[in-house]
Order: C-alpha cells, then sequence, then structure tokens
C-alpha cells in the first residue's frame, strides 16, 4: 500500500494489514442529551492535517493501537498503545 | 472543441470585486453549476473562488459515470433530473460535453446480490427510471467480451441494466459551465484560496483569502472533499471523513465494451471511452486522508479483478494512474442546504465518490434556494438536520462500488 505503520509490537507493516479505526473521540457521559450522543456518532474534525485516530493490526498481532498521521501526506509521526488526544477542534473532547 | 476552447483561454482574468452577494467555496462542476443557474436566474454578483484552477477537485479527475439507478426514492428522483439536465447540457451551454449513453450494467456474482438488484429495479421502475434486471444470455449480447461462463472464481448470475446510464468528459462539463457563467456575468477567480470565514452576529458577512478579504452575505461551500476544512471556518463540524479514490486508464483499443461495468463483489468498475481507452476503478481506499498519491496495490488488485470479467485484456498496457480525494458520509448521500446555527452559510457536500453526475441537478436547485429562500423538495431529504433527527438515507448498496 501506499505507506508503512509502525506497529507497537510488529513493527513496521503496509498499509494493507491494518484496519483504519477513525479518529479519536471522547465517548459522552450516558445521560448526555440525544443531540450529544447524534455528534458523537456522526460528526467528526476530519483534519487536513495531523490527525490521532484508531488502527487494527488485522493481519498480524490483532490489537488495535493509536497512530499520529499527517492526513495531508500520509506520514506517520508516532505511533502507541494510547495517545492523548488532540485539544484543537471542538470535538477532541466530545 | 478548438473554437470554444481558444476562446476560454483568451477570457480575461476578471478584477475582483471587494464584495459580492454570493461568494462559491469550490471551482468544481457543483460551485460552478451552482454559480451559472444563479445567473440564470438573475442573480449575477456572484463569485467563484477557486485555490488552483477550475477543475482540479474531484470535478477532474472522476470516471465520469452518469446513471440514476440508485436504491433509495430520494436519490433516484434527484439523480434522475440531472441525468435529464446532462442529455440537454451541450445544446444549453453551448459546448460539446460528450455525453455517450452506451448503458450501464451492474453484475451480481451471488444470489443475495441478483436479489438487491431486483429490489433496486423496482424502485427504479417506480420512479420511470429504464432499469431492469436481465440474464446472461442478455447480457452477452450487450457485453459479449465479458467472461459469462460457470469458470471464474465469482460466475455473473444477472445484471441489473441501465440505457441511459453512461460516461461523459469531465473537463468539457467544466469548461461549459464556466464559460457560459462568466459570460453572463459571474467572476470566477482561480488561485484564490480561502483561508477564513468572517461571522457578524452569528450570520456569514464574508470570507478572508489569499487575494484579501471578500465581503458577502451567502457563502456556499463547494469543496467536495477539502468541505470539513472550510466547514470549520464557520464553526460547523461535519459528518463527513475524506477519503482517496482511485483510477487508471490504458492505452488505447478498437471499441469492443458499450456498457459501462460494474462488480460489487469484485470491487472494480470499467468503461471505454469513446477514445478506446479503459477506465479503470474502484472503491475508496480505506482510511481518512487528503494526500493524492496513487499506489501500486490499487493497479495491482484492479487490474486483476478487470481480467476477472474481460481476460481478453490482458497485456494492455497502463498508461496513467491518479487520485482524488472524496468527502464521505455515513449513508453515501449528500449534505445540502443551509446550515440552521449559521444563517447565509450554504453546503453543497458530501459528494463522496458519486458527485459528478449530481452537478447539474445541485447547481439548479441550490441556486434556487439561494435566489428564493426556501428549500426545493428535491433537496429536502439531504439537509444536514437528518443526522440529529436520525433520518439516513441508506445508499450504500448502490453507491459504494459503482460510482
Ligand atoms: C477517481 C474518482 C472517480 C470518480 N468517479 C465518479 C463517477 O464516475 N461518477 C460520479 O458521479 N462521481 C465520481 N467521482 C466523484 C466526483 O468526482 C465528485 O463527487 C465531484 O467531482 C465533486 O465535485 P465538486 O464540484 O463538489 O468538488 P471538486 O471538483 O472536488 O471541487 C472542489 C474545489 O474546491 C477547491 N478548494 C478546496 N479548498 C479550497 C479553499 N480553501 N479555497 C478555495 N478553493 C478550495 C479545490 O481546489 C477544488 O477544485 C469520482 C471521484 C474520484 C476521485
Ligand atoms: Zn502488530
Amino acid at each position: 500500500m501506499s505507506f508503512l505503520i509502525d506497529c507497537p509490537l510488529c513493527g513496521p507493516r503496509e498499509t494493507g494489514e491494518y484496519r483504519y479505526g477513525g479518529e479519536l473521540q471522547t465517548r459522552p457521559l450516558p445521560d448526555s442529551p440525544v443531540s450529544t450522543w447524534s455528534a458523537y456518532l456522526y460528526e467528526r474534525t476530519n483534519v487536513a492535517g495531523i490527525e490521532r485516530a484508531w488502527w487494527f493490526h488485522r493481519a498480524g498481532c490483532r490489537r488495535w493501537f493509536q497512530v499520529e498521521r499527517d492526513t495531508r501526506t500520509n506520514e506517520v509521526i508516532r505511533v502507541g498503545w494510547t495517545l492523548p488526544a488532540l485539544t484543537t477542534g471542538a470535538g477532541a473532547d466530545g | 472543441m478548438i473554437g470554444p476552447l481558444r476562446r476560454w483561454r483568451v477570457m480575461r482574468p476578471q478584477q475582483r470585486k471587494s464584495s459580492y452577494d454570493v461568494v462559491i467555496v469550490g471551482g468544481g462542476v457543483h460551485g460552478l453549476a451552482i454559480a451559472y443557474e444563479l445567473a440564470r436566474r438573475g442573480v449575477r454578483d456572484v463569485a467563484v473562488l477557486e485555490k488552483q484552477y477550475i477543475g482540479a477537485g474531484g470535478s477532474g479527475r472522476n470516471t465520469a459515470i452518469i446513471r440514476s439507478n440508485y436504491r433509495t426514492p430520494e436519490g433516484v428522483a434527484f439523480y434522475d433530473e440531472s441525468v435529464r439536465i446532462y442529455e440537454g447540457l451541450a445544446v444549453e451551454l453551448g459546448f460539446n460535453v460528450l455525453f455517450s449513453q452506451h448503458g450501464h450494467l451492474t453484475l451480481a456474482h451471488t444470489d443475495a446480490a441478483v436479489a438487491g438488484l431486483r429490489v433496486r429495479a423496482e424502485v427504479n421502475q417506480l420512479q420511470g427510471v429504464d432499469s431492469v434486471v436481465i440474464d446472461r444470455d442478455e447480457i452477452r449480447k450487450i457485453a459479449p467480451a465479458l467472461d459469462l461462463s460457470d469458470h471464474p472464481r465469482y460466475p455473473i448470475h444477472a445484471a441489473l441494466f441501465h440505457p441511459p446510464g453512461g460516461i461523459i468528459r469531465h473537463d468539457a462539463v467544466v469548461w461549459g459551465y464556466a464559460r457560459r457563467a462568466q459570460e453572463m456575468g459571474v467572476h470566477i477567480h482561480q488561485g484564490v484560496e480561502v483561508t477564513a470565514i468572517d461571522l457578524a452576529d452569528g450570520r456569514i458577512a464574508g470570507v478572508q483569502t489569499t487575494d484579501g478579504p471578500i465581503r458577502a452575505g451567502t457563502v456556499v461551500n463547494a469543496t467536495a472533499g477539502w468541505a470539513s476544512t472550510i466547514a470549520a471556518m464557520a464553526g460547523v463540524r461535519l459528518p463527513i471523513v475524506t477519503h482517496p479514490l482511485q483510477a487508471l486508464v490504458t492505452e488505447p483499443l478498437k471499441p469492443f465494451l458499450d456498457p459501462v461495468l460494474v462488480s460489487a463483489t469484485l470491487h472494480v468498475y470499467v468503461s471505454q471511452t469513446d477514445r478506446g481507452e479503459l477506465v479503470i476503478g474502484a472503491e475508496i481506499d480505506p482510511y481518512a486522508s487528503y494526500s493524492h498519491r496513487s499506489t501500486l496495490a490499487f493497479m495491482e488488485t484492479s487490474a486483476a479483478h478487470v481480467l476477472e470479467l474481460l481476460p481478453s485484456v490482458a497485456g494492455v498496457r497502463v498508461l496513467r494512474q491518479w487520485a482524488g480525494i472524496c468527502d464521505m458520509t455515513p449513508d453515501f448521500s449528500p449534505i445540502i442546504g443551509p446550515v440552521p446555527d449559521v444563517p447565509g452559510f450554504i453546503l453543497d457536500v458530501g459528494w463522496g465518490t458519486y458527485g459528478f453526475k449530481a452537478g447539474p441537478v445541485a447547481g439548479r436547485r441550490v441556486a434556487e434556494l439561494i435566489a428564493t429562500g426556501t428549500t426545493p423538495p428535491v433537496l429536502a431529504p439531504f439537509s444536514i438536520e437528518r443526522f440529529a433527527t436520525g433520518s439516513l438515507i441508506g445508499e450504500k448498496a448502490a453507491a459504494a462500488v459503482s460510482h
């Protein structure tokens, strides 16, 4: 595929081995209003820039982990089991 | 063709004004069609701002498939109106858009897929759209090059045949709209990037650009793959994720393939242009990205899948491949209309992998919305409020692979 991702367990593998799981979000509290839940379900920052997202190593260790990547270039900046969500963008804190 | 093109090239750049009634961000088929339709309605104080050149986005990168055999009644009504406008567009714009209605075949390789096609045929026929499920013998007459034997891994059982479907010259559509809009007084500014949106008392007041500020009471977001970035400037979050979509084209061959072929099972589609090239496409790359780089994986897998359909094209060379970016929504349907929280901000986005065919109808109806202030019924199902109320429009079955 077009770029490599460094799995925290398996090391660098091509993108095709992974499943993209979407940008990091914070789940609302259970008694949040419906509008909060529908925003959580559908609205995305979809940044043209540095994104933190979930990825799943489906053809390797089958673990979920997080990747910080520039979505304009697909440059992978860092990976980890968990990364702090970016605080820019209205939705970063749900 | 040469005549109009030469006139287009010598068109003088227009002097940018400090204020317009309507500013349209994005010089693709949608932005330009809205501008043209506004001018036709007498709203002529309009500027289209395009950060690169017109057609630089999806409108110059798509595989130009036009059809209306969608799955939902809302979708079918909408795309059908667009096909009808396309049928008369060359005459209307005075520009040959090379629309070839050679038909469109959606192939079914499983019983479940055949059932899905029957549902689509019913929905289509109820709306008066020419669309019918046909068996192998009929498929063979329409597309004799297809491997219709029992040997392939996924034998073809049936197909949805949609005679009015076909392909068009996408650049010509963009140029035709731009030229007519400009002739009618619309300003088109290429190389001008919108960098911020100005709000006053919560409503739209204008935009900041790389060429200075522009005042406007109405700003239209027609930036497709970049839609989230423009919406964020107005404090609006959209239910959109941007994904790359790739295509490739082969060297020209003698005409042998009339209809567009689509196989959801094989994740591939192919058509032959009037120049003889095969245009081949697939599904979106499965991760969010604004990158326009194409990949070897796409070329390998889509070439292999085309060979399962058309074994005779083995050995044909690939001329070039490319990528564009697509604004994917959760229900494979667009988001059109005003943003209730930000008066003056109009969306025409969420065009995903299927928005080129919708340019004419979106242009006409969004212009009507802006000029009259009321939402035309054909647009109503596509409002952004549908996500809050849970009234999504499930077009995935008809739009995930066949764009
Ligand atoms: C490979 C591929 C195949 C496709 N195949 C088909 C198909 O067969 N049939 C079909 O119907 N659809 C298809 N599509 C989808 C179709 O191309 C798009 O939905 C459609 O072109 C969107 O048109 P648009 O005018 O909304 O946006 P675009 O044509 O993408 O135009 C948006 C413009 O906005 C500009 N812009 C972005 N940000 C700014 C800014 N800040 N300031 C100013 N300007 C800005 C961009 O430069 C761009 O030119 C395909 C897409 C791709 C990539
Ligand atoms: Zn791993």
